[in-house]
């Protein structure tokens, strides 16, 4: 088993027009699917992150507020889990809510083992 | 004391990045001291580097597509989660980050807590 | 091992962490079997077993039977620290293997006695250069010169920090037990005015062979010896000295003080010396000291096995000491006057002369056949020859009651 984080972009959450009964719906189905991994012993956490945020670059270490990129290229939140390979860690992927919508992205990324 | 997620991006000589192995170890202590203080003073909560590669997964149609998606000087290279008491605390802790001496960013997030 | 990687999975983990070092010995064998022993045989166990604690934290981070969420085990959870973390941990066990190795380095063949020990003194037991000049009598200055030219001759000579090939191997263990028996004598016998006993060269001695018992190249025969040896020798050490500081000799020492303890060690250390033909001046010694150590009062000493074995290193491993100590058996043995008799076949005694015991044996032989004038005289020429404030005072008290 190897570890994987999915950092999620875009989506229905993004729409700022929404109804808490979409909302709620949408959350329903987070849950839902973030359980299921549970069960299966997949999930290692999941958070998702505020919308606003600080940026601090480079040699000069200079502080920016966000947003710091367009909204939908913004990570929204993360979540680790453990899968055989890239290819069932994609299947993982594929039943994430914020794909959904059309403007949502999982971004599947295996952590690096670094060997001394 | 509230969470916070610090994105890496950029560094040229981050753990993936690195192209010789010395480079490499001497940039990974520079990390683990930076990382053992903040487990000293017991604000780390984790941390993992990724893979330059990945895959991505968008939309309703859940076309996958592989890695990079963007700029390597814009991906995300790896991820600390630390305590701080606000988000200003987070970007004085995130200063003292290796990356910043190989030209690197650091985003800045707060967790958001799940309460509903 | 072990104990590095209880640090690791916790204590609770023991299981675990003997599973890794077992895990770790079977690769050993299977692939040493194949392609012959590593150069560093320790080393390659460390990396193995290193490898294989870092596999078992990669698959059970999350899992709840360890727990790493205590602050200093919380790198071991993140790649961005694991391996670094994993290497410092591992370090400080190698470090141990680089004792021996700097040992070994320290015993070159082409540096001279004296060089060795200062140079083990300096780096390995972190004298500072003045105390070392305290224990060797003499000034800093010649220290600090020893030191450097020493280091200038590594560095001409580009001598590598490694213990040395397997056929090598024992003649250079050979020195670097002769660096440990000085250090031991020093620290038994100090020629320091103000202590007689340094407990520190003592316990830095029999720590330098320790290691060597445990590396699988270089726990000889003799290296058993000298630890038992060293062991014996120690037992008796508190009895040694009142609490003033002043000596007890031999025939007065309280032997319900001695440390029952370290004879037992020093006997199994003496059972697993006497594998392989080797018999060496320290298996001799060590036999002697458990001669003394096994009587229970001095009258029961068996003097004439005692004498046997001097009489025996005396042929084989030549020395002043040794010379002398064959006579104090001798006198013990077959009386004074035997005594004197062997120490006139002596035929050059120039340098027997150096040393304070010489003299204080004749002041003890010539005492023992009533001829105190000489005595006398024999005793003051000991008295010129030591700086101990101890010994100083002992011939001064026994000078006193002539």
């Amino acid at each position: 088993m190897k570890e994987y984080l999915f950092l999620f972009r875009g989506g229905e959450a993004m729409d700022k027009e929404r109804s808490p009964e979409k909302w709620q719906a949408n959350m329903q189905k987070w849950m839902q699917w973030m359980g299921g991994l549970q069960q299966k012993g997949q999930l290692v956490s999941a958070q998702p992150l505020s919308q606003e945020g600080k940026q601090v670059k480079g040699i000069k270490k200079t502080v920016t507020d966000g947003p710091f990129m367009e909204g939908k290229e913004m990570v929204g939140g993360y979540l680790m889990c453990k899968a055989e390979n890239y290819a069932t860690a994609v299947e993982l992927a594929k039943g994430c809510p914020i794909l959904d919508d059309d403007s949502g992205v999982v971004e599947v990324r295996e952590i690096q083992e670094i060997i001394m | 004391m509230e969470k916070f997620m610090l994105l890496f991006r950029g560094g040229v000589n981050h753990a993936h990045n690195a192209k010789d192995s010395q480079a490499a170890i001497d940039n990974m202590q520079a990390w683990r001291t930076w990382m053992e203080s903040m487990a000293q003073k017991g604000i780390l909560v984790g941390a993992e580097p990724l893979k330059p590669l990945g895959k991505q997964v968008t939309g309703k149609s859940k076309k996958v597509t592989d890695g990079p998606f963007i700029e390597a000087k814009e991906m995300v290279g790896g991820y600390v989660t630390v305590s701080a008491k606000d988000i200003n605390e987070a970007v004085e802790i995130s200063k003292g980050c290796p990356i910043f001496d190989e030209d690197g960013k650091v985003e800045v997030r707060p967790i958001q807590s799940m309460e509903m | 091992m072990v104990s590095v990687l209880t640090k690791i999975f916790g204590i609770g983990n023991l299981e675990t962490a003997e599973d890794v070092v077992q895990q770790a010995f079977i690769d050993a064998i299977r692939v040493w079997r194949l392609k012959g022993i590593p150069n560093n045989p320790s080393a390659w166990l460390f990396s193995v077993a290193k490898n294989k604690a870092i596999d078992i934290i990669r698959k059970n981070k999350f899992s709840v039977q360890y727990d790493f969420s205590e602050d200093s085990r919380i790198l071991l959870t993140s790649e961005y620290t694991l391996a670094t973390t994993m290497e410092n941990l591992w370090k400080e066990e190698l470090m141990k293997d680089d004792l021996l190795r700097m040992m070994f380095a320290c015993c070159h063949p082409e540096i001279s006695e004296e060089n060795q020990i200062t140079l083990i003194l300096k780096t390995l037991c972190g004298f500072s250069t003045s105390e070392i000049a305290k224990s060797f009598l003499t000034s800093e200055e010649t220290i600090s010169k020893r030191l450097l030219r020493t280091k200038d001759f590594f560095r001409n000579k580009k001598i590598k920090l490694e213990i040395p090939s397997v056929e090598e191997l024992k003649s250079r263990t050979h020195a670097v037990l002769g660096a440990i028996y000085l250090l031991f004598n020093e620290g038994y016998n100090s020629s320091q005015a103000e202590h007689l006993i340094r407990r520190d060269l003592i316990e830095e001695a029999k720590l330098l062979c320790k290691l060597l018992t445990e590396n699988q190249y270089t726990q000889l025969p003799e290296v058993y010896a000298l630890m038992a040896l060293m062991c014996f020798h120690t037992a008796r050490s508190d009895s040694r000295l009142t609490t003033d500081g002043e000596i007890i000799l031999l025939p007065k020492q309280d032997r319900s003080k001695w440390n029952k303890q370290l004879i037992v060690e020093g006997n199994d250390y003496l059972n697993k010396a006497s594998f392989g033909r080797a018999v060496t001046a320290y298996h001799v010694e060590a036999a002697i000291a458990f001669e003394h150590c096994k009587a229970n009062t001095f009258e029961d000493t068996n003097w004439e096995l005692i004498l046997d074995y001097y009489q025996w290193v005396c042929v084989f491993y030549p020395s002043p000491i040794t010379e002398l100590n064959k006579i104090v058996a001798v006198m013990q043995v077959h009386g004074a006057e035997a005594a004197l008799e062997e120490i006139a076949k002596i035929t050059n005694k120039k340098k027997l002369e150096s040393y304070y015991l010489y003299f204080s044996i004749l002041g003890e032989i010539h005492l023992r056949i009533n001829r105190k004038p000489e005595a006398k005289q024999y005793f003051l020429k000991a008295l010129d020859l030591t700086q101990s404030k101890a010994e100083r005072k002992m011939l001064m008290d026994t000078i006193l009651m002539i």
